[in-house]
């Protein structure tokens, strides 16, 4: 492998440059997750009574399932387009480490389907009785949570890369991984929304954030690799 | 030159060989200290004074669940190995852990239930321990939906041994999420798993017994399915013409 021409910085920040634009000339596709997000935690008064106090109890669980469902939902776009048209192999001949390649395009993904979905999650909240109180509380939590489901997901659409109809099994694959961080986000929500302090489910999720940063990309490197060949 | 034994072992004929000279010394003892242990829990053991003849399905339980972790232990480590050192016979072993780890996962899971029937008074309660078992399920069931989605058998092996790491390094993160999870929720149960923390040596020896059985009884399955699975894929070479007219 020849040496790489550019600096890593420069490499990543054209790679995020590029697949920014890129979304932003579809910019409905980035945004159909999000509204996914939206139907979901609608559902959930229409299916049970709309009783505030029903709702502010079941708010945490609907909102994270919410946000889990739809961020399987955007793994489709992260590697769809650049494993057709063979972006994704020019990527790994290139020269840069591959690995930090694809958590720039990860966090790209994050920015498009993530960051919208906590943006707007202030809405669904309050639509399902959160109290204005519990907004920052829920911000942060989803902000790391997002984070972290990104991350794990990536791992998993690069598993599947190859294969057709992969749907169902990335979810079986998804989903298991992604309990820890559906467990500490919906306490710290439900935290939030009593009233209560959430530094320690807030902490865990950083942390659990942190991890998936540092581990995944690695674990995604490999996998897209085998992928490839 | 200390290597040349672990080049050996992945040569697919040494495998079969050696695989085949051993399972019976993995074989006979599992069936005496399953009978010894069978014997000693089911017959000679008192009745727990809390839960009488109910608790005796532990005989059975606890060396599932510990063997269902075992197993995906053995199999993370060995899909690393098979990874790492590109070893074929590593991957063989990883495939066969999948189908006996699932196994002995949902046989934790269903004698966890029935005991939590007359215990609990309901199948399925939101216990820790039962959550995580049905997690680690899901796990196994992702691993195997994994390879059995990849035609080629080389490109299965790899990805699955990079989902069975990631899976292995969650493991302990969704084992204590969910403990404490439910620690949240709920109060302790009144009756935790086991009853009081000493048990008496007539319960408990049986217990240790059945757990070395079934552990060897692992082993012995291992051994046996991985056998199976380096002949399938080495169908077309020529040494297992030698080896099977050896047998």
């Amino acid at each position: 492998m020849s040496a790489p021409q550019v600096a890593f910085r420069t490499a990543a920040a054209l790679l995020m440059g590029r697949d920014l634009r890129l979304a932003l000339r579809r910019a409905g596709d980035s945004l159909l997750p999000l509204g996914f997000f939206l139907v979901i935690t609608t559902l959930f008064p229409l299916a049970l009574d709309p009783a505030l106090s029903l709702l502010r109890d079941i708010a945490p669980a609907a909102l994270w399932v919410g946000a889990l469902l739809s961020s399987l939902l955007a793994l489709d776009l992260l590697f769809r387009d650049d494993s057709q048209d063979g972006a994704l192999e020019q990527l790994a001949l290139c020269g840069q480490p591959f690995a930090g390649l694809l958590l720039a395009k990860t966090a790209v993904h994050w920015l498009l389907t993530g960051l919208p979905l906590v943006l707007m999650a202030p809405l669904a909240a309050t639509a399902l009785g959160a109290p204005y109180g519990a907004m920052p509380g829920i911000l942060a939590a989803l902000l790391l949570g997002t984070i972290a489901l990104s991350l794990i997901g990536a791992v998993g659409a690069g598993l599947t890369l190859t294969l057709r109809r992969n749907g169902s099994l990335l979810a079986l694959l998804v989903l298991p991984l992604a309990v820890p961080v559906l467990i500490f986000g919906a306490r710290a929500t439900a935290l939030a929304i009593q009233g209560e302090s959430l530094a320690a489910p807030l902490y865990l999720l950083g942390a659990m954030a942190v991890l998936s940063a540092t581990l995944a990309p690695w674990a995604l490197a490999a996998a897209v690799r085998i992928g490839l060949e | 030159m200390a290597w040349v034994w672990f080049h050996r072992f992945g040569s697919p004929p040494h495998f079969y060989r050696l695989a085949r000279q051993l399972t019976p010394w993995f074989g006979w003892p599992a069936v005496l200290l399953c009978l010894a242990g069978l014997i000693g829990g089911l017959i000679l053991a008192p009745p727990d004074y809390q839960q009488g003849e109910g608790f005796r399905i532990i005989y059975v339980h606890a060396p599932s669940a510990w063997l269902s972790m075992l197993v995906y232990v053995v199999m993370a480590t060995s899909a690393a190995v098979g990874l790492i050192w590109h070893m074929k016979v590593a991957h063989a072993v990883a495939a066969s852990c999948a189908v006996i780890g699932a196994s002995f996962t949902a046989l934790a899971l269903v004698t966890g239930m029935l005991w939590g029937r007359p215990m609990w008074g309901t199948y399925w309660e939101w216990d820790p321990r039962l959550t995580s078992e049905l997690l680690l399920l899901f796990l196994y069931l992702g691993y195997m939906g994994l390879r059995n989605a990849i035609d080629d058998v080389s490109r299965a092996d790899r990805a699955s041994a990079v989902l069975a790491i990631v899976g292995v390094i969650n493991v302990p993160i969704i084992h204590y999420s969910v403990t404490w999870w439910n620690s949240l929720h709920q109060a302790p149960t009144v009756m935790k798993f086991g009853g009081p923390p000493t048990m008496p040596a007539s319960m408990l020896v049986p217990l240790l017994l059945m757990l070395a059985g079934f552990t060897l009884y692992f082993g012995a399955l291992l051994l046996t399915r991985a056998r199976g699975e380096v002949l399938r894929r080495e169908r077309n070479a020529r040494w297992i013409l030698e080896a099977l007219d050896r047998a």
